[in-house]
């Protein structure tokens, strides 16, 4: 099979799958959806406080 | 040894042996346990990382996060190369062998239901940004020529503006055509909410973020189709991530209980959980 990229994979496309893909399985140790949502959003915050230190080209225009 | 079972994915016995050095998400390596003709990719991994409460404060440490998630992905990268694996939610996570056992005999209908569905199949992701326009980059709001007069100004503002529009246009057009041409080669399509740029450090805006479902004898050709549109459209950038193992196809019903997000595309009925109450 033919990879046109292979670069390291981006931690945002990463957790987009583990994190909100794969089968949800109620395991023992429990952390519902919810909770995995809320750690979305403070990685959110996380990754945009990381990244401010190398600011994105795109400007907001609207 | 004892600690917790980690479970990464659940697959159908396959004959060749993973990769002897492979390591999981806590340095153990994965092993294979066999139940009910179905295998469960398993780790162990200590309480004092993987308890509950332990687990809700590391999955808040980015570090940790992604040194964990890119673990996790190493082990389903080497399940996807020998077999179809049906990756599971990171961190999933049981208290011993026996537990990982009464799991599959909840869920083997639906594994297997799910594995046939997958089988042979990989995910493709293509996302679609449009560029930041270079000119209006490098001066945001100020007018290209000084504006003689109010007027003049206002119509510069409005050429500006219709620039940015036509480029919106071309990407959504670009996007929807291309998403429409991938989705004749894969067998089943996922539509993501677009990737936040702030969180993604990728310039440009995302107005595509699919995952593509596709026979793994087809991708040679969804990889080509896919390498074309990138020299398409100027100002849009088309990108390509995978083979991925069928993370956005591993749910039955994804519209359910998969990241809201997908759903302001219109995707899935919304009536679910309507008609509740009285």
């Amino acid at each position: 099979m033919t990879i046109v990229e292979r670069r390291e994979i981006a931690l945002v496309d990463l957790l987009d799958r583990l994190l909100a893909g794969g089968v949800v399985i109620t395991g023992d140790i429990t952390l519902r959806i919810a909770d995995v949502d809320l750690v979305r959003i403070d990685l959110n915050a996380l990754i945009s406080s990381v990244n401010a230190q190398v600011p994105s080209p795109w400007r907001e225009l609207t | 040894m004892t600690g917790l079972r980690y479970v990464y994915a659940v697959c159908r016995p396959f004959g060749a042996a993973l990769q002897s050095q492979l390591r999981g998400v806590a340095g153990d390596p994965p092993r294979l346990l066999n139940h009910h003709g179905l295998i469960a990719v398993v780790s162990h991994v200590p309480e004092t990382d993987f308890s509950e409460e332990a687990l809700r404060a590391r999955l808040e440490d980015l570090d940790w996060l992604a040194a964990t998630a890119r673990a996790h992905q190493q082990v389903i990268d080497a399940l996807t190369v020998v077999t179809t694996p049906l990756p599971l939610r990171m961190a999933t996570v049981f208290r011993d062998d026996s537990g990982v056992r009464v799991m599959i005999e909840e869920r083997e209908d639906d594994f297997r239901r799910t594995l046939d569905r997958l089988e042979g199949r990989v995910e493709w992701g293509v996302k679609v940004y449009v560029e930041a326009d270079p000119e209006s980059a490098a001066q945001p709001a100020q007018p290209a020529r000084r504006a003689a007069s109010g007027r003049d100004y206002l119509r510069q503002r409005r050429m500006q503006t219709r620039a940015h529009e036509d480029r919106w246009a071309r990407a959504e057009e670009l996007a929807a055509r291309l998403h429409e041409t991938l989705s004749s080669r894969a067998d089943d399509t996922r539509l993501h909410a677009p990737q936040n740029p702030a969180l993604s450090g990728a310039a440009g805006r995302n107005v595509l973020n699919a995952a593509y479902l596709v026979r793994r004898d087809v991708s040679e050709e969804f990889v080509e189709m896919v390498d074309r549109a990138k020299d398409d459209v100027p100002g849009i950038r088309v990108e390509l991530t995978g083979p991925w193992a069928a993370y956005s196809f591993a749910g039955e019903e994804t519209a359910r209980e998969e990241d809201t997000g997908t759903r302001e595309k219109g995707v899935g009925p919304p009536e679910e959980d309507a008609g509740e109450g009285t």
